[in-house]
């Protein structure tokens, strides 16, 4: 079996805990405290925002300008709105600037 | 017998009605599932490979972030610790599902949190809280045909995948980035939001700059969640509950 396959496997399992562990685990508790809920709350713009924030750091004109159009247009517009939005940025503006 | 047909009946038009509630994620959730698909062939991942991992894995966000990981050659233990990572969020989903399916049989149950997904766990909670029953058939018919056309969906994108000719011209390379913002923006109600995403993207480019990637992402995912967890509780908007 391949690495990958492992991988996948491993992920699989990880994922699985995810969503059978809140209910073994934290419906134990009565309450749970405050900033272990403040912490859990934060996890998920935690995590995605460090997949976002290193690629500015080597992004050109036409992703600047794609990932403006993504923020500007989530305020209004859904998930696929946004997305849409910035990918035909993206794709418009490597057309002149590569 | 009368009563065996009336439940039966009871749970096919629940299924279907949990299938017509589906059809929105299900068309929302395509174009992520081709990309997907797409993507991980790019990364270096087979079509069989992409197949297998939208199946058991089923979470669209943490494929993305473990196929971008791949091809970057991470080591493979931190690839699984970023998809429980990105995943991690399913706790509270669970936590909070729970009580509305305890009285389902133990099996069903370990089916149901297998297909858990975001929108699975806010329409079934949206139904528990207006005083409806979230039972198996209608929880199923929610959340089936959105796994169907994922996994089938993403094996076509793997297949199609391999076709794209110039994938810097289509922005294949960027569009990840572009989908996390887009997930991060999704968050910007959440209290301390702002602060959240401002320690966790600075720490991250510092840790990108200094100790190089992939730590980034968990020393900037960690400062993140310590800056919510260390500020006042009335500051993150939890103090309310009971």
């Amino acid at each position: 079996m391949s690495t990958t396959f492992w991988i996948i496997i491993a992920g699989a399992i990880a994922t699985y805990l995810t969503r059978v562990g809140g209910h073994l685990v934290i419906s134990r508790f009565e309450n749970i405290h405050p900033r272990v809920e403040a912490g859990l709350n934060a996890v998920p713009a935690a995590v995605l925002t460090t997949l976002v924030a290193p690629e500015l750091l080597h992004a050109g004109p036409a992703e600047w300008a794609a990932l403006v159009v993504t923020a500007v247009v989530s305020l209004r517009g859904g998930l696929m709105a946004m997305f849409l939005a910035g990918a035909a940025v993206l794709i418009l503006a490597r057309q002149f600037v590569g | 017998m009368a009563t065996d047909v009336i439940s039966e009946s009871g749970g096919r038009s629940d299924f279907w009605q949990g299938v017509r509630l589906s059809m929105p994620v299900v068309v929302a959730s395509a174009p992520f599932a081709v990309l997907f698909g797409a993507l991980a062939v790019d990364n270096g991942f087979s079509v069989l490979e992409a197949f297998l991992m939208s199946a058991l894995v089923y979470g669209g966000a943490s494929q993305m972030v473990g196929i971008q990981l791949f091809g970057q050659h991470v080591a493979p233990w931190l690839i699984v610790l970023s998809i429980f990572a990105v995943n991690f969020r399913h706790v509270l989903y669970s936590a909070g599902i729970g009580r509305r399916i305890a009285h389902w049989p133990v099996v069903q149950q370990a089916l149901g949190y297998f297909i858990l997904t975001d929108p699975q766990f806010a329409v079934a909670e949206a139904r528990a809280q207006s005083g409806q029953t979230v039972g198996f058939a209608w929880y199923l018919g929610l959340g089936l045909p959105v796994y169907l056309f994922w996994i089938v969906e993403s094996a076509l994108g793997a297949l199609f995948g391999k076709l794209i000719p110039d994938t810097h011209a289509l922005g294949i390379d960027f569009l990840l980035p572009i989908y996390f913002l887009g997930l991060v923006m999704g968050f910007r109600k959440r209290p301390l939001w702002l602060p959240v995403v401002i320690a966790s993207g600075a720490a991250s480019i510092i840790a990108y700059k200094t100790v190089g990637s992939p730590w980034h992402v968990s020393i900037g995912a960690v400062a993140g969640v310590l800056l919510a967890v260390i500020l006042p509780p009335h500051h993150s908007g939890v103090e309310t509950r009971p």
